[in-house]
C-alpha cells in the first residue's frame, strides 16, 4: 500500500490553476474545486524560479532561515552610546536607514538629518556649513543595517546618541538602536531646528543614562513578550505602539521610581517622556525584529526576504541566500494622510528601517490587529484584515507569538518569500510615516506602501546565479 | 476669510480618522484651510503655524480641536456637518472577513484540504507550480504541455520518492475514483483501473467497456511521455502498483502511445509481477478494440457488438480517405488499422493521397481552443476536402466527455452535410458513454442523420472507411 492509495481510497478534492474550463468540468460532475486566482511569474523570473526550484535546496533552505528568525528573543538590556558599542564608529560616522547613499543623492529628509546630526555632534555651525561639509565629503554615511543596527525614518546614528541594547536570550545575537524622539519635527523626519537638537541633547544627557540605569537594576525585558501582548491590544508594531509603549512603561515604571540612579525631575521627565510619546518602542520593537532577522541571514539558497529598507532615495532588499547584497529600485511615494496643511506635494519618497517590522510579521502583516489604524486601508476593519490575509500567500510561516485575535488567533504572516513575491506579484504591505521632502521640514503624514517588485526580481534572479 | 476655532472637551478620536476627517474638510468648497485633531502640544503648534489664533484656547490631549478658515460662515456650517459625518460611526455593507483568492494551486489546495492538484497553466510555468503542490503534500495532473522532459523527470522522481503521483505533463484525461479530471467521459464505477500514457486512449477504452456494461474505478493518466527512455515510466510504474494494491480494482488496463522498447519491457515486467491480470495496450502493437476484448475476457464478460449507426456509402466519389481527428492516439490507431488496408498514410495536411492529420497537435492550437472544444478548424477542413477533387472519404473522431464541446453534432452537421452532397462519403468515430452530459446516443443519432456512419470503436470506423476506400478503387 502506497501513499498514492489514500489518494485512489478516498473522495477526490481537486484545487486547480489555469483554465476555468477544466475546473467548470468538475462542477459539472457535482464536485467541488479550489481554483487559485494564478497568474503567470513576473516575466524576468521564470528562468531563475524554475532554476531554483529544480535545484531543489531552496524549501529546506527558507525552512532553516525561518526557524532561526522565529528562535530569537529579543531582550532589552541597557542603553549604551553609540561610540562605545559600534567597533570603529569615528567621529565622522553617521549610520543611515536603508541601503547605502552618498550625500549627492541622499533625499531631503536623509540630509536634514544628517544637517540636524551634524549640528548636534558639533561638527557645523550652521545648517549651512553643514550641508557644505557633508558636500565635501567630511562625513562618513553607512547602513544601519551593516553595524547590527536599525534606525526608523532617515535613521541617522551619530556617535554622541544613546543607542539601547538588544540581546538575544537565546542565542548569541546582538541589535541597536537609537531612542525614540517622539513625533512631529524630529530629527528622523529631517529637522534640524534648534528645539530639535535640544531634544537630542536631553536625550543623551537624561534620557539614554536615566533608562540604561534602569534596565540594569531590574534586568531584561522581553521585548517579544510585550509585542505578543501588544498586538493583542491593537498594535501592528509600526504605525501603532501605543499598547506596547504602555506596557513597556508598566515594565520600566518600578526601576524609574527606585531603580535608577538619577534625581528625581530627571526620573519624573523620563517617564512623562515616555508617556508622551505613543512611538516610543517603535525604534525597539524594530532592533527586536533586526536581530530575528540578522539570525536568519546568511542560509545558501535560502530566498527568505532578511532586510527591507529604505534611505528616501532607493528601497533595498537583502535575501538570506545573497549575502551582503541590496536589491534596490527607486522608494516609491506613500499613499498617505496628511498632517494640517500638508499634501502628498510636500512628502518624501519612501524612507526608513522600520520595513523591518514587516519583515518579521508586524506593521502591515499584522493590519488586522490594530483596528484603529484602518483608515489607512479605506477605513474598514475588513480591509485591515484583507491586507494581512494576502500576506500569508507570499510568507513561510505564522508567527507563533505574535497572534491577531480577529483571525481566531492566527499567528501573524512572517518571514517573506522573495520567490512566491515574483510569482504572486503579491507585494509587501508596509505601513509607514511620510517625512517632508525639504530638509528640515520633519513629518507630514502616514500611510502605506508596497515593496516595489525590482527588487525581488533582481534578488530572486541573483539568488539563482549562487547556485553551482 | 473667517478662522474659527472649536473645542470639544472630552471627545477622542484616533489620529487616523481624524487626518481622514482634516481631508473631508479641506476638500469642502470655500474652506482655505482645515484640522481637526486631538490637542496635542504638537497638533496645537501646527495650528499655531498654520495661522490660527490660539490665544482664547485652554485645552489638552485629552480635548478634541476644529480649526476652519472660511470664506462664510455657511461654508463653517457645512464644514461642521461634514466633521461629523467623517467621525460618525460607518457600518459596513460587506463586513466579512473573507481572504483574497489563493494565486497558487498549493495554496488553493492548502485552504481546501484538497488532495490533487490540476494545472492548466501555461507549459513553461507549470513546473515551479507543480513541485509547489508536491512539496505540499498533493498528488498533481498537469494538463499542461510543453514542459521541458528535464523537468519532467524532476517532478517525477521527486513524486516517486513520496508515494505522490504525477500526472503528466499532457496529461489530457484521467478519473480518479469516478471524477473525470480534464477530458473524461461518464463512467460507471467499476472493476476496471487504468494507467494511461494517452488521453483520447484512455477515453475510447472507457467508452468501449461502458458500451460492455463495465465500468472504470480509477483511469490514471501518466502524459504522453512517460513511457519514453528519459521518464522510464515512472508514473506507470507507480499508478500500477496502487491500482494493484486497490482491493476493489479486478482488472488493470495498462494504455500507452508508441513506447521506448526498454520500457516497455520493464512495464511488461512489472505486470508480470501484479496480483491481478494487467492487460497492456501498446499503440502500434494492438487496437484498443483488442485491449477492451482482453479486459471483458479477463472479467469473464462477453464482447458486445459496439455500437454502430451506420449508412451505406459505397456510392461516394472517388479519391482519397483524408482524417480529420481532434485525438492524437485516435489518429495514431486509425493509421495504424488503415494502412495494412490503403497503403500509407500521411500525417500532415500536404501530404498527398491518404492522410490522417491530428488537430490536437500544437502546430493547429495556437492561439485557439482545442478542437475537442472548439469545432473551427475541423468545419474548416471539412469544407475545404469537400471542395477538394482528389479526397473521396472523410475520417474523423468527435469526442464527447467533461471538458469537451456541449453539442458537437450541432457544430459538424451542416459541414458534414455539405461534404456528403458533394459526394463524400463520412464516417465518424465516436467516442462517448450513454452518461455523458452530450448524450451519446443523441450525438450519433444527429450525425447519422446528417448522412455520416457512426462508430463507437475508433478501430471500426478505420476500418470502415478503409473498406470504402478500397472498394472505390476496386469498382
Amino acid at each position: 500500500m502506497t501513499h498514492l492509495n489514500d489518494l485512489l481510497d478516498n473522495e477526490p478534492v481537486v484545487a486547480a490553476a489555469g483554465t476555468d474550463m477544466l475546473a467548470d468540468s468538475i462542477e459539472q460532475q457535482g464536485a467541488a474545486v479550489a481554483r487559485a486566482d494564478w497568474r503567470p511569474p513576473h516575466p524576468d523570473t521564470a528562468a531563475a524560479l524554475a532554476r531554483l526550484t529544480a535545484d531543489g535546496r531552496m524549501v529546506d533552505a527558507n525552512n532553516t532561515a525561518i526557524q532561526r528568525l522565529l528562535a530569537v528573543r529579543p531582550h532589552l538590556v541597557d542603553v549604551g552610546v553609540a561610540r562605545d558599542v559600534f567597533p570603529g564608529m569615528s567621529d565622522r560616522t553617521f549610520f543611515h536607514a536603508g541601503p547605502p547613499i552618498e550625500w549627492e543623492r541622499a533625499s531631503g529628509p536623509m540630509r536634514g538629518a544628517i544637517i540636524g546630526a551634524m549640528l548636534y555632534e558639533g561638527l557645523a555651525t550652521d545648517p549651512e556649513d553643514a550641508a557644505l561639509k557633508a558636500t565635501r565629503g567630511e562625513v562618513e554615511l553607512s547602513p544601519c543595517h551593516h553595524h547590527g543596527a536599525v534606525g526608523p525614518m532617515a535613521g541617522v546614528t551619530s556617535p554622541s546618541m544613546p543607542v539601547a541594547v538588544i540581546e538575544d536570550g537565546a542565542g548569541e545575537g546582538v541589535s541597536y538602536s537609537t531612542l525614540n524622539e517622539g513625533l512631529g519635527k524630529v530629527l528622523r523626519y529631517g529637522a534640524f531646528a534648534p528645539e530639535v537638537i535640544e531634544r537630542l541633547q536631553w536625550i543623551d544627557r537624561v534620557l539614554g543614562p536615566v533608562l540604561g540605569s534602569a534596565l540594569r537594576s531590574r534586568g531584561p525585558i522581553d521585548l517579544q513578550a510585550l509585542i505578543a501582548q501588544a498586538l493583542q491590544m491593537g498594535d501592528d508594531g509600526h504605525n501603532r505602539n501605543r499598547a506596547v509603549t504602555s506596557l513597556f512603561l508598566r515594565e520600566i515604571g518600578g526601576a524609574l521610581v527606585d531603580g535608577a540612579d538619577a534625581p528625581t525631575d530627571q526620573r519624573l521627565d523620563v517617564f512623562k517622556f515616555i508617556d508622551g510619546n505613543d512611538h516610543f518602542m517603535l525604534n525597539l520593537v524594530m532592533a527586536a525584529g533586526k536581530l530575528g532577522s540578522d539570525a536568519a541571514a546568511g542560509v545558501p539558497a535560502s530566498s527568505l526576504v532578511t532586510v527591507m529598507a529604505r534611505n528616501g532615495t532607493d528601497f533595498g532588499i537583502r535575501l538570506s541566500g545573497t549575502g551582503d547584497a541590496w536589491f534596490t529600485a527607486p522608494a516609491p511615494p506613500v499613499d498617505g494622510l496628511y498632517l494640517g496643511s500638508f499634501t502628498e506635494e510636500d512628502a518624501s519618497p519612501d524612507i526608513g528601517d522600520s520595513t523591518i517590522t514587516e519583515t518579521v510579521g508586524l506593521g502591515g502583516f499584522a493590519m488586522a490587529a490594530a483596528p484603529a489604524i484602518v483608515g489607512f486601508v479605506g477605513g474598514t476593519a475588513a480591509g485591515a484584515v484583507r491586507r494581512t490575509l494576502a500576506m500569508y500567500e507570499i510568507t513561510l510561516e505564522e508567527h507563533p507569538a505574535y497572534q491577531i485575535p480577529m483571525l481566531e488567533f492566527r499567528g501573524t504572516p512572517v518571514g517573506i518569500d522573495a520567490a512566491r513575491v515574483v510569482r504572486t506579484g503579491v507585494l509587501p504591505q508596509i505601513n509607514t510615516g511620510v517625512a517632508g521632502k525639504v530638509p528640515g521640514t520633519g513629518m507630514v503624514g502616514a500611510g502605506l506602501v508596497e515593496a516595489p517588485i525590482e527588487c525581488f526580481v533582481d534578488g530572486i534572479n541573483a539568488l539563482a546565479e549562487t547556485l553551482q | 476669510m473667517i478662522s474659527r476655532v472649536e473645542l470639544f472637551p472630552g471627545r477622542y478620536h484616533d489620529s487616523v480618522r481624524l487626518m481622514q476627517a482634516s481631508k473631508a474638510l479641506q476638500e469642502v468648497a470655500g474652506v482655505d484651510d482645515a484640522l481637526v485633531a486631538m490637542a496635542t502640544e504638537l497638533n496645537l503648534s501646527l495650528l499655531g503655524d498654520m495661522g490660527f489664533d490660539l490665544t482664547s484656547v485652554a485645552a489638552g490631549p485629552n480635548d478634541l480641536v476644529l480649526a476652519v478658515r472660511a470664506e462664510s460662515e455657511d461654508v463653517i456650517a457645512a464644514a461642521g456637518r461634514v466633521l461629523e459625518e467623517a467621525l460618525a460611526h460607518k457600518a459596513v455593507a460587506s463586513g466579512g472577513l473573507e481572504a483574497p483568492d489563493p494565486k497558487t494551486a498549493g495554496s488553493a489546495a492548502a485552504v481546501a484540504g484538497a488532495n490533487i492538484v490540476l494545472l492548466s497553466v501555461p507549459g513553461e510555468h507549470a513546473f515551479v507550480e507543480a513541485m509547489e503542490a508536491l512539496e505540499r503534500g498533493y498528488h498533481v495532473m498537469i494538463f499542461s504541455d510543453n514542459v521541458p522532459v528535464a523537468q519532467e523527470q524532476v517532478l517525477k522522481r521527486y513524486g516517486v520518492d513520496r508515494g505522490l503521483l504525477v500526472m503528466g505533463p499532457d496529461c489530457g484525461t484521467a478519473i480518479v475514483n469516478g471524477l473525470g479530471l480534464g477530458f473524461a467521459n461518464a463512467v460507471l464505477p467499476g472493476p476496471v483501473g487504468m494507467v494511461g500514457a494517452s488521453g483520447t486512449g484512455i477515453q475510447q477504452m472507457c467508452c468501449l467497456l461502458d458500451d460492455a456494461g463495465v465500468g472504470v474505478k480509477h483511469a490514471l493518466g501518466t502524459g504522453s511521455h512517460d513511457l519514453s527512455e528519459e521518464i522510464g515510466a515512472a508514473a506507470t510504474l507507480q499508478a500500477l502498483e496502487a491500482l494493484d494494491a486497490d482491493p476493489s480494482v479486478e482488472v488493470i488496463s495498462v494504455i500507452s502511445k508508441p513506447p521506448a522498447a526498454a520500457v516497455a519491457d520493464r512495464v511488461r515486467a512489472a505486470a508480470a509481477e501484479c496480483g491481478k491480470p494487467v492487460v497492456i495496450t501498446f499503440m502500434g502493437e494492438d487496437t484498443l478494440e483488442a485491449g477492451a476484448g482482453a479486459v471483458l475476457a479477463e472479467l469473464g464478460r462477453p464482447v458486445p457488438d459496439y455500437a454502430a449507426w451506420t449508412v451505406d456509402q459505397t456510392d461516394h466519389r472517388p479519391g482519397t480517405v483524408r482524417g480529420l481527428f481532434s485525438g492524437g492516439t485516435l489518429r495514431d490507431e486509425a493509421r495504424f488499422v488503415a494502412m495494412p488496408i490503403v497503403g500509407d498514410i500521411g500525417t500532415t495536411e500536404n501530404d498527398p493521397g491518404h492522410a490522417f492529420i491530428d488537430y490536437g497537435d500544437d502546430e493547429y492550437t495556437q492561439g485557439r481552443a482545442h478542437p475537442m472544444i472548439d469545432q473551427t478548424v475541423r468545419i474548416d477542413r471539412l469544407e475545404a476536402t469537400a471542395a477538394d477533387t482528389s479526397a473521396g472519404i472523410i475520417l474523423m473522431d468527435v469526442v464527447l466527455g467533461y471538458g469537451a464541446n456541449p453539442d458537437p453534432a450541432a457544430e459538424l452537421t451542416p459541414a458534414i452535410e455539405h461534404a456528403i452532397r458533394k459526394g463524400l462519403a463520412v464516417v465518424v468515430s465516436l467516442c462517448g458513454t450513454r452518461g455523458d452530459p452530450q448524450k451519446r446516443d443523441v450525438q450519433a443519432a444527429a450525425l447519422h442523420q446528417a448522412g455520416a456512419s457512426v462508430w463507437l470503436s475508433n478501430a471500426a470506423a478505420a476500418a470502415a472507411a478503409a473498406r470504402l476506400a478500397t472498394a472505390g478503387r476496386d469498382s
